[in-house]
């Protein structure tokens, strides 16, 4: 049973991981093929670093990624507040159901509903074309709302409320318990927030896809391009450098969770 | 301990339509040790929340030396609290726990080290200064809360069931180490419980509380002795409460009989409590005994026998240290002093009877009554 | 407790709810809007007539999408099974290998996909090599079932994984303590106390499958026309973006209704789990 369940395991994992790795193997093979492996080289890196368009794509992306997060981070941790000390419930229930509507929709619905709103306001005001920078910044916040909200509002929740009445009854203003009580309780939601909504901008290709335009390529909508019609090598040089960055990120983030955990493991045991 | 240092003046409270409290008065001496006794849902915490600030009353007055304190917001008031579950602050250590207070009065550094180092020695917590709350045990964790309200030097501590959380022997511990403190400090304690033998062992004073109504304020021996009403009588120990009638002064009959009791003052032919605690009933041979009745159940207990006997329906608790068989008839006899008399009230006929102990038993049985909400809904 | 909340905190939802109102809401009501106007504004019921003719590709698709959602449900619950019965230690690095395809662009997993099954891939030069005939795989409907499965599994297999976590082990020693084997304690205890993790993974994985417009046009080879290839056409051009928002109208209620759906079944708190 143990067997079967191991092997089931990792033939799965397999069959997950060999596409990747197929991409990044072949990224370094030297010949234009995916069949057969001639030599390694980095020529297919050279090429893509050589390419204007993409490395502008990737400064757009940073850019986009960095903005956006940070603006659902601020908008949203104050509506996790906001939500929380809200006493309506029927407004605090309304709130919560039209923030989670682009995390329900399929992401191309929200995608051509904001294009929609986009197109349809630049027809108001005469203007040909607003979709790019500024329509990209809007949607990316906005789907990233409701993930900032998700890490930041469990927090205030699970706030131990009478922590609040301590600072208070040591002589804390309430403005004063909110800052240096409740505020180092929250960070934690907010920082994760602001990562996930950097990750999820990063990523995303479908709702960029309606509100963007061929001026502002995020790199996903490079990919997209690239990808359309005929198989480019430097892709997958691309696509290996991403695969690398991303393992890199998890990898320090668990490590440096994981060190922080037997630091505090040993301080309990030296006890 | 004679001036009011506090004094609660006709307080009403209700949450959603709830009265948790009704119409409460109380005065609250300097230097004393107060303990708020009562069943959870008593009304107790908001009484405490009250003098605290977290509550404001629906109705009445709250006054501190003398002066109206109700709109003041906790943090302008003098007295600190000691939380139920400590309510310390995660994200500090307990040197920057305790010093919470004093930091946020702008006292210099240097003064601050000096009184936390004191507060830590006070309270046994000489080398902790560098821990996480969430690395330390309970009882330390509750020494941290009282070295953190204590340093601020408050008027008056107020402590909501602080021990609650302890296992006993460390309770019993804590119990005296509050106690050393009130002395060493001269600070007025307030203190909430639900622990009966705690309040009797640590306090000066006791308020026993019942469903929003302060039932009796005296001394631990006042209350124990002299219970006013039923409820009082069966929280506080034991109990066997039975339905009587005073004939005349020290003239009191009951379960069929005319016994012969100390107190008087009574109308001619009242009907009356009478409370008779089961370390105070000797057991005899049956031909001596003013009652007779059979065991219906010996239960050892250590120092002592807890024997329940059935007298015409009514269940008797006594305590005895004789071995009682199990079926056997027995004689009861009860000295004049054993016999505690008081007025109706509407607690009568509720308790005292030792058919079942408690109250959740007979409901736990019955499908028609549903779960009662255990915590405090205060 | 009620305290009095400050400004602050009265205040503090405002800029989110201005923000949700225009950029969630908004869009909305256009979609609604251009869903029953014509070219020139004119209310009309043309575009909802219109669907009709698009009712094979609503079929096609939610067949599709049933199906790979069946697979990564037989697929994953077993997996989420095993992970959580792994060594504490051995989890972390097996959420870690899950986790990091979640994290790579669903293009280049496509992508990825794609070169592998090409006819001139490495599956069929392989085959070639060990003297087979090669198959075409790009532009059949299992290469889209495929690349949905393989590119959603992980959604499947997380929430599963978590709410299998989170059981308390007490319940099973509880079932064999009452005489279940481990497979009745699956069947009679675990799975169902853990529907409320299928149902978020279901939802997780048929969402994305049913509107996907990426998989269908590489794997599918073009051959196969979806929803979200539908409205993705549709909106290459203005004229026909009316169209295209009706479209995207039904498809939006037919899946909001069977989120609500499954959120009964599984007394709605899947939410949670979507991250």
């Amino acid at each position: 049973m143990k067997a079967l369940s191991r092997s089931y395991l990792w033939i799965i994992f397999a069959l997950l991981y060999a596409p990747i790795l197929l991409l990044v193997v072949f990224s370094f093979n030297e010949g234009g093929s995916l069949s057969s492996f001639t030599g390694f080289s980095f020529r297919w890196y050279g090429e893509f670093f050589r390419d204007q368009v993409a490395l502008q794509a990737l400064k757009n992306s940073l850019f986009l990624a960095l903005a956006s997060s940070l603006l659902a981070t601020a908008i949203g941790t104050f509506a996790a507040l906001g939500l929380d000390r809200m006493r309506n419930r029927y407004v605090k229930g309304a709130v919560n159901s039209v923030t989670n509507i682009p995390m329900m929709n399929p992401d191309i619905v929200t995608g051509v509903s904001m294009m929609l709103l986009f197109v349809a306001v630049a027809g108001v005001f005469g203007l040909s074309d607003i979709l790019g920078k500024w329509t990209m910044l809007i949607a990316h916040t906005t789907f990233s709302l409701p993930y900032v909200i998700l890490s930041v509002l469990p927090r205030f929740k699970q706030f131990d409320k009478t922590l609040r009445e301590a600072a208070l009854d040591l002589g804390c203003t309430p403005a004063q318990s909110f800052f240096k009580v409740e505020l180092p309780a929250i960070v934690p939601g907010v920082f994760s927030g602001l990562v996930m909504a950097f990750t999820l901008s990063l990523d995303d290709f479908v709702i960029s896809h309606f509100v963007s335009s061929p001026d502002f390529q995020t790199l996903p909508l490079y990919i997209y391009n690239q990808t359309a019609h005929e198989v480019k090598y430097s892709m997958y040089a691309l696509c290996t450098l991403i695969i690398v960055t991303i393992l890199a990120l998890l990898l320090i983030v668990n490590f440096a969770g994981s060190i922080g955990d037997r630091r505090n493991r040993r301080r309990e045991a030296s006890k | 301990m004679n001036n009011k240092l506090i004094e609660l003046r006709s307080i009403s409270k209700s949450f959603d339509g709830e009265q948790i409290l009704c119409a409460i008065d109380l005065d609250i001496h300097d230097k004393e040790f107060v303990t708020l006794l009562g069943p959870s849902g008593c009304g107790k915490t908001t009484t405490l929340r009250i003098i605290g600030g977290f509550e404001t009353p629906d109705m009445g007055d709250v006054l501190f030396d003398g002066v109206r304190i109700n709109d003041i917001p906790p943090h302008k008031r003098q007295v600190n609290t000691v939380f139920q579950k400590y309510a310390l602050f995660p994200h500090l250590n307990v040197y920057d726990n305790v010093a919470f207070g004093l930091r946020l009065q702008k006292v210099p550094e240097d003064e601050i080290r000096e009184r936390v180092r004191e507060m830590l020695v006070m309270t046994g917590l000489k080398g902790f200064e560098a821990r996480k709350p969430t690395t330390l045990s309970g009882g330390q964790q509750q020494r941290v809360a009282i070295a953190r309200a204590l340093i601020n030097r408050p008027r008056v501590l107020l402590l909501d069931e602080p021990l609650g959380a302890l296992d006993l022997k460390l309770r019993k511990d804590m119990q005296n180490e509050l106690k050393r403190i009130q002395k060493a400090t001269g600070i007025t304690f307030v203190y909430v419980t639900h622990d009966q033998e705690e309040a009797l062992s640590m306090s000066d004073t006791v308020v026993v509380m019942a469903d929003g109504k302060i039932q009796q304020i005296g001394t631990p021996t006042d209350i124990y002795n002299e219970p006013v009403n039923a409820f009082v009588a069966d929280f506080i120990g034991e109990s066997n409460i039975l339905d009587g009638v005073m004939l005349s002064d020290k003239k009191a009959r009951f379960a069929g009989q005319v016994f012969d009791c100390l107190d008087g003052g009574f109308a001619e032919n009242e009907p009356v409590d009478i409370v008779i605690r089961p370390e105070d009933v000797d057991v005899v041979a049956p031909e001596k005994g003013m009652l007779v009745g059979d065991v219906s159940s010996v239960t050892f207990k250590g120092d002592y026998y807890e024997i329940i006997v059935d007298i015409k329906g009514f269940k008797w608790m006594i305590e005895t240290s004789d071995y009682v068989a199990p079926a056997a008839r027995i004689g009861l006899y009860i000295e004049p002093d054993a016999i505690h008399v008081m007025k109706k009230s509407e607690y009568s006929g509720k308790f005292g009877d030792y058919s079942t102990f408690s109250e959740e038993m007979e409901h736990l049985s019955d499908p028609t009554i549903g779960t009662e909400e255990e915590d405090d809904a205060e | 407790m009620k305290q009095k909340r400050s400004l602050l905190e009265k205040a503090a939802a405002v800029p989110h709810m201005v923000w949700v109102a225009l950029f969630i809401l908004g869009p909305l009501v256009f979609v609604l809007y251009f869903a029953f106007t014509d070219t020139r504004g004119k209310f009309t019921f043309t575009n909802i007539e219109l669907l009709s003719s698009y009712s094979h590709i609503f079929l096609l698709s939610i067949c599709f999408a049933l199906v790979a959602t069946a697979i990564c449900l037989l697929l994953g619950y077993p997996l989420a099974f095993v992970m959580a019965r792994a060594k504490p230690s051995r989890q972390k690095l097996l959420m870690i290998m899950l986790m990091l395809p979640m994290w790579i662009s669903l293009l280049i997993r496509t992508y990825s996909l794609m070169t592998l099954l090409d006819n001139g891939g490495l599956v069929n030069s392989l085959l070639v090599k060990m003297g087979f005939s090669p198959v075409t795989m790009i532009g059949t409907g299992g290469a889209v079932i495929l690349g949905m499965v393989y590119d959603f599994l992980p959604y499947m297999v997380l929430p599963i994984y978590t709410s299998i976590t989170k059981l308390d082990r007490k319940y099973m020693e509880a079932a064999a303590d009452l005489g279940c084997n481990s497979i009745q304690t699956l069947f009679r205890v675990t799975l169902p106390l853990t529907v409320p993790g299928i149902v978020s993974g279901i939802t997780m994985v048929f969402v994305p499958s049913i509107s996907t417009f990426y998989i269908s046009q590489k794997l599918g080879g073009g051959n196969f026309d979806l929803i979200g290839d539908t409205i993705e056409r549709q909106f290459k051009y203005p004229s026909t973006y009316h169209v295209g928002a009706a479209i995207s109208l039904v498809m939006m209620i037919l899946i909001l209704i069977s989120i609500a759906v499954m959120n009964r079944f599984s007394d709605g708190d899947g939410e949670e789990m979507i991250v």
